[in-house]
């Protein structure tokens, strides 16, 4: 009964090896355009400069006003940006594999995307997530940005937690407020993916010599503005998936994200 | 028996990748990993064991920290603290889950059985993996109070954990990614299959229900199983079966949609090892079977979101039960009752 055959532990090997095939598949994403061994590949950097309107953000001090004339001083501000896509004037991209980052305004180390490995060419736009698609909000334990230790994961009611902003305002009726977004399931899908455009027509060209850089800036106020205007007072918290995200993700879907300018290098 | 569960394994679900090799597979007579092979009568899992392959150090693993306090703020509460095994993983006799500090939470700790064909946890289905469910238990207020930075603090400075952990993992520090996959090697492993009722519908040893039992079987296929489907005894949906007219204290389903049309709907629970796991309910409301049977025969109370299956077009809401029946019903879920389950030395914390 405890047999144990040559060929029955050819088939353990031979099942072991399928299985593993198979997970690997899972996690490669293969880039859209075919890429052969020899394709040449280059880098580029994104900076992301976050700011309140025209001033550079600076945590917890500085005091801000808003357009309807709130005060208020930022504490935090968190941000995952994911799939990023670089698209070409003929309308190919490449999707960038494994593509998750945590931006942390308290963390300076987080503010530049280092991104490796793509194709040579000439790209006229970029698209990326701000947030975490569905699918990754309820796989299982993830490692890197996606770590669920970075304290961006609700664990009641899963999924991640795609922007974090939180500080004081002497409006806000406790004179602190808090705006956690997330949800990935209608009717409340918080994910939001934008294409901030290159200016004049500029163009990122990926090279194997060069070291282009994305300079991005990433304004807090437009969370704070836009189709609904946030005052302290009456919307001060959000605090899970649900209408007070949906309203704020839209507010920073337009125009949180300007690419400001693009060095050659 | 074990080597029926395995041939009609090869002939199902792993049918295909085993089929070449079908002749020549024995697996030992006692798995090293519990629930690594899956029962010839379930459906197809959610959690696949290839996602997170069965291995005994890692399993192991997942053991000591199901059953370590120090997973608790105060080091005085462990998942087996709530879930026991003895009643399958639920928690006897208690109605409310109870934390560090004797806290209560607000709902009554289910078994933990079968996970592996789970997609959504919890009365709610809040949670929507089993690798990253443990966050929930861990960080909650009232259960352990702890944050997952504390737990990998203290794993990490353990002295025998890290070791462990490198076996499984290659070398340390230990991370959430490898104390999830862990804790899941362990909760995936709780496979309930081997109750009397599974021994009969397998055709295992010559085991058949008694006439009694087999009445109360048909009864459950006609009046329960649209709701406690398959051979999981669920269909794995919310459904409100008429507790309560308003839902303030808990309004189940809809604390994590935030729909009006979810408001009283709880995950329909599992009937397996129902006989062990009282209280009954999302609150532990009822502690024995027979009020459970009263409930749907006379208790039922009407509600916006109340399931159609317990709105007949005429008569009294709920599922009208002679006590011949309640009896013949009862005496039928006890055949879900998995001795092996509950007595499996390899589910239990090690000295
Ligand atoms: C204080 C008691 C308590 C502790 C400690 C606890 N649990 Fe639970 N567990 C519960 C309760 C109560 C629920 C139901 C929660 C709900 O529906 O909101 C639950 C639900 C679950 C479920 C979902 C079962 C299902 O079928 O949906 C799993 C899995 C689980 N717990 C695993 C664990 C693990 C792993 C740990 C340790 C990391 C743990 N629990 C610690 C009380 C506890
Ligand atoms: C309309 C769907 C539906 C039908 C039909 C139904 N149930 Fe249930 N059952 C549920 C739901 C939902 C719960 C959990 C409700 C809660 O806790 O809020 C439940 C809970 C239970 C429980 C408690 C289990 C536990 O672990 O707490 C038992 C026992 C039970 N049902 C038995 C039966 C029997 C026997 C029948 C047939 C006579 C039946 N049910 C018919 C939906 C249904």
């Amino acid at each position: 009964m405890k047999r144990f055959s040559v060929s029955t532990f050819a088939c353990t090997l031979a099942i072991a090896a399928l299985s593993f095939t198979g997970c690997k598949k899972d996690k490669e994403v293969l880039p859209t355009t075919p890429t052969g061994p020899t394709t040449q590949t280059g880098t580029l950097d994104i900076e992301l400069d976050q700011r309140v309107g025209n001033t550079p953000l600076v945590l917890a001090t500085q005091t801000y006003t808003t357009p309807t004339g709130d005060q208020f001083r930022v504490t935090k501000f968190n941000y995952y940006l994911s799939n990023i896509k670089l698209t070409r004037a003929d309308g190919s991209e490449y999707v960038q594999p494994e593509s998750y980052y945590l931006v942390e305004a308290e963390d300076n180390a987080t503010h530049r995307l280092a991104i490796k490995d793509i194709p040579v060419g000439d790209y006229t736009g970029i698209t990326f997530t701000i947030g975490v698609d569905s699918a990754r909000n309820v796989s299982g334990a993830q490692k890197g940005a996606l770590d669920p230790n970075e304290g961006m994961f609700w664990s009641w009611n899963f999924g991640y937690i795609f922007t974090k902003l939180e500080g004081f305002s002497p409006q806000a009726p406790t004179g602190a407020f808090t705006y956690h977004i997330g949800g990935f399931k209608k009717p409340y899908d918080a994910v939001r993916t934008v294409s901030p455009a290159f200016r004049n027509g500029a163009k990122l060209l990926i090279r194997t010599d060069h070291a282009p850089e994305i300079h991005m800036t990433v304004d807090v106020l437009k969370m704070l503005t836009g189709a609904t205007t946030v005052r302290f007072a009456t919307f001060a918290t959000s605090h899970s998936a649900g209408p007070n995200a949906m309203l704020l993700a839209n507010n920073y879907a337009q125009g949180m994200f300007v690419v400001d300018h693009i060095h050659a290098n | 028996m074990r080597r029926t569960i395995a041939a009609s394994l090869a002939g199902g679900l792993a049918g295909l990748l085993l089929a070449a090799c079908h002749a020549d597979v024995t697996l030992p007579a006692e798995p090293v990993v519990p629930g690594a092979v899956l029962p010839a009568n379930f459906p197809a899992p959610v959690y696949a064991p290839d996602a997170n392959p069965p291995s005994a150090a890692a399993f192991a693993l997942g053991r000591s920290l199901f059953y370590d306090e120090r997973l608790s703020r105060d080091g005085s509460v462990s998942c087996g603290s709530c879930h026991q095994q003895a009643v399958a993983f639920a928690d006897d006799g208690q109605r409310l889950s109870q934390g560090v500090r004797k806290q209560l939470g607000t709902r009554n700790t289910p078994a933990l059985q079968n996970l592996r064909w789970k997609s959504e946890f919890f009365w709610d289905g809040g949670p929507k993996n089993i690798e990253t469910l443990p966050l929930a238990p861990i960080t909650n207020p009232v259960e352990m109070d702890e944050t997952l930075a504390n737990v990998l603090r203290k794993l990490n400075a353990d002295t025998d954990y890290p070791r462990r952990f490198a076996q499984v993992f290659g070398s340390g520090p230990i991370d959430s990614y490898q104390l999830l996959r862990a804790l899941a090697q362990f909760t995936a492993a709780l496979t309930s299959a081997n109750s009397r009722y599974d021994q009969a519908v397998r055709g295992e040893g010559g085991v058949v229900l008694t006439a009694a039992e087999q009445r109360g079987r048909t009864l459950v296929a006609q009046k329960c199983a649209s709701c406690h489907a398959t051979d999981l005894f669920t269909d794995e949906t919310y459904r409100n079966n008429g507790l309560n007219a308003s839902f303030e204290a808990d309004s189940g389903r809809a604390h994590i949609t935030s729909r009006v049309t979810d408001v009283g709907r709880f995950k329909v629970p599992s009937l397996r090892n129902v006989e062990l796991t009282k209280p009954y309910m999302h609150d532990g409301r009822f502690a024995t079977l027979e009020q459970v049977l009263a409930h749907y025969d006379h208790g039922v109370v009407a509600s916006p979101t109340l399931d159609a299956a317990l709105r007949p077009t005429s008569g009294p809401l709920g599922i009208p039960l002679t006590t011949a029946e309640q009896t013949d019903i009862i005496a039928f879920l006890r055949t879900l009752t998995d001795q092996d389950f509950i007595r499996d030395q390899r589910l239990a914390e090690q000295p």
